[in-house]
């Protein structure tokens, strides 16, 4: 494995080697590095060494695992658009534009981290619900009604994982070099212009990064999905829901679905980031 | 950079892995036997029960400790099956108390409680929001494709019932949602996200005036029988069997109809 030696957008160069820091590995960060690392793999080898490898095919071919993984694969993607469409832009006024209650404003919009998504998911109800303070005039106007839909899952899905987003395309803006943005402006380019020739093309692999976790927290979520469009085969019942619901009855189904959901995300997320993600 | 060490940083998890997947299918055997291990002077009792019971249980854990000066009544409520899972890894507890003789009987296959005794029994009832919008006021309303209806999933006991209740009517319902338990069905009834939802008697007298129930007949056909059994391995020993007999005694099955249960 090479590391390139393409010179990045922000101008500097990718050193083949970190060879700045040489010597010894110290063992203060090794012994947790191996600890940490152990933490992490352990519950999957776990759900590897319980799997009912000789049921796998048989219950795989069940048109419900199928009907979930596309659903979940679906809503994850169009959540990560939605907040791809709102939250770059939204990480960019936090970033470059000064206004009163900033510091307030980006407090607010990591709420749905340290929300538990089922609390989130009950919030949704009170807003866009058939009689909560937005939807009730959605209901009465156009007759739309979002919870128990698969637009439902979508917005549930989008609430909980926007923050991922909007967190890491905010640290790349503040991490780009402005100059670049300021000799633009001073060479007669407009604010849109600007962002879009010159901020979006500087800060794409954050905006990358930022969208694949924002991917992969849509398809794990859970409580929210569950409590604001609710569990029905084929309409709102994603992976996780499936899971879950499976768990009641029988674990071993639960174990393979897990499964099912894990082994796709981790090999959409390689693929991204042997593609999207330059990383030595 | 030294690679032999990268190397072992690498194969170290991986190893540790492994021989945690090894062992990890024998290890539960220890955990109870350390639990056990306190015996009769234990003064706190830890009771897993079903969701459904979650007030009369917390009434009467009151009593119990007024009838025993010192000892603690823990509670553990959550789904039945997700209780019975705990209990079969291991989880210390004294008393099951389960939503359904299938969850119970998953903790008794395992042999790890005694014969359980039916306490309880309760009864579908149609929930609707307080205002009854939708003007439902029997079961084959729920059939009208303009009625928004939540229903328990079928692997829980409320959907279970459920199912039965529907095919004794002859009527088939498409819900709007199939819930994970009967409190989040309730919910979406609270809320007025749904017109109807069928849950337990004892769900809508605890939600108060925020929904209506409605009785309907063919409830008889789906009873839910509640059995309980004192754990094989209870911390608490003759406690765990105290608290049992207060549940069986008439103070117990004067709690629990007032909250909406039928007697066994």
């Amino acid at each position: 494995m090479t590391a390139s030696t393409t010179p990045t957008a922000r101008g500097d160069v990718r050193r083949p080697e970190r060879s700045g820091v040489s010597g010894r590995v110290p063992w203060v960060l090794v012994v947790p590095a191996v600890i940490g690392m152990a933490f992490l793999v352990l519950p999957l080898a776990g759900l590897l060494v319980r799997a009912p490898w000789s049921t796998l095919t048989q219950r795989l071919a069940e048109p419900q695992v199928l009907e979930a993984l596309r659903l979940s694969l679906v809503t994850a993607t169009a959540a990560t658009a939605v907040c791809l469409l709102l939250g770059v832009p939204l990480a960019w006024l936090l970033a470059r534009v000064a206004f009163p209650g900033r510091r307030l404003v980006r407090a607010l919009v990591t709420v749905p981290l340290v929300l538990p998504p089922v609390v989130g998911g009950v919030a949704l109800l009170l807003v866009l619900g058939r009689r909560g303070l937005i939807g009730q005039w959605l209901d009465s106007a156009f007759g739309v009604t979002l919870p128990f839909t698969t637009t439902g899952v979508v917005i549930a899905e989008a609430f909980v994982a926007m923050p991922f987003l909007v967190i890491s395309v905010e640290g790349a803006l503040r991490a780009a070099d402005q100059r670049f943005e300021e000799a633009a402006a001073t060479l007669g380019a407009s604010r849109w212009t600007v962002f879009r020739r010159v901020t979006l093309p500087l800060i794409a692999p954050g905006v990358v990064a930022g969208a694949v976790l924002c991917w992969a927290r849509a398809l794990g979520e859970f409580g929210a999905t569950i409590t604001f469009a609710g569990n029905f085969p084929g309409r709102t019942q994603t992976m996780p829901l499936a899971v879950y619901l499976a768990l009641e009855t029988e674990p071993e189904a639960a174990i393979v679905l897990s499964l099912v959901l894990l082994a796709v995300s981790v090999i959409i997320l390689a693929c991204l980031r042997d593609r999207w993600v330059n990383s030595p | 950079m030294s690679s032999r060490l990268f190397r072992w940083a690498v194969a170290a998890p991986l190893a540790l892995a492994l021989a945690a997947g090894l062992t990890g299918c024998g290890s539960s055997t220890p955990a109870t036997s350390a639990s056990t291990s306190s015996g009769g002077t234990a003064k706190t009792v830890t009771v897993f029960a079903a969701a459904s019971l979650t007030g009369t249980f917390t009434e009467l854990g009151k009593a119990f400790e007024a009838a025993h000066p010192g000892t603690t009544v823990r509670f553990n409520f959550g789904s039945s099956a997700t209780l019975a899972q705990q209990i079969t890894q291991a989880a210390p507890a004294d008393v099951f108390a389960a939503a359904s003789p299938a969850t119970m009987k998953t903790v008794t296959d395992a042999s790890l409680a005694g014969a359980p005794t039916t306490f309880v029994r309760n009864k579908l009832e149609i929930a609707v929001p307080a205002d009854n919008a939708a003007k439902v006021d029997e079961l084959k309303d729920l059939t009208d494709p303009k009625i928004k209806v939540a229903l328990c999933a079928e692997q829980v006991p409320c959907g279970a019932a459920a199912v039965k209740a529907l095919d004794a009517a002859g009527l088939k319902v498409t819900p709007v949602t199939l819930e994970q338990d009967v409190k989040a069905t309730l919910t979406k009834v609270e809320l007025g996200e749904v017109d109807a939802a069928l849950v337990y008697k004892t769900d809508v007298i605890a939600a108060g005036d925020k929904v209506q129930g409605i009785p309907f007949p063919e409830a008889d056909k789906a009873i839910n029988d509640y059995p309980i059994a004192v754990l094989s391995n209870a911390p608490a020993g003759d406690l765990a069997k105290q608290f049992v007999d207060l549940v069986l005694s008439p103070q117990g099955k004067d709690v629990l109809t007032k909250a909406g249960f039928e007697a066994p």
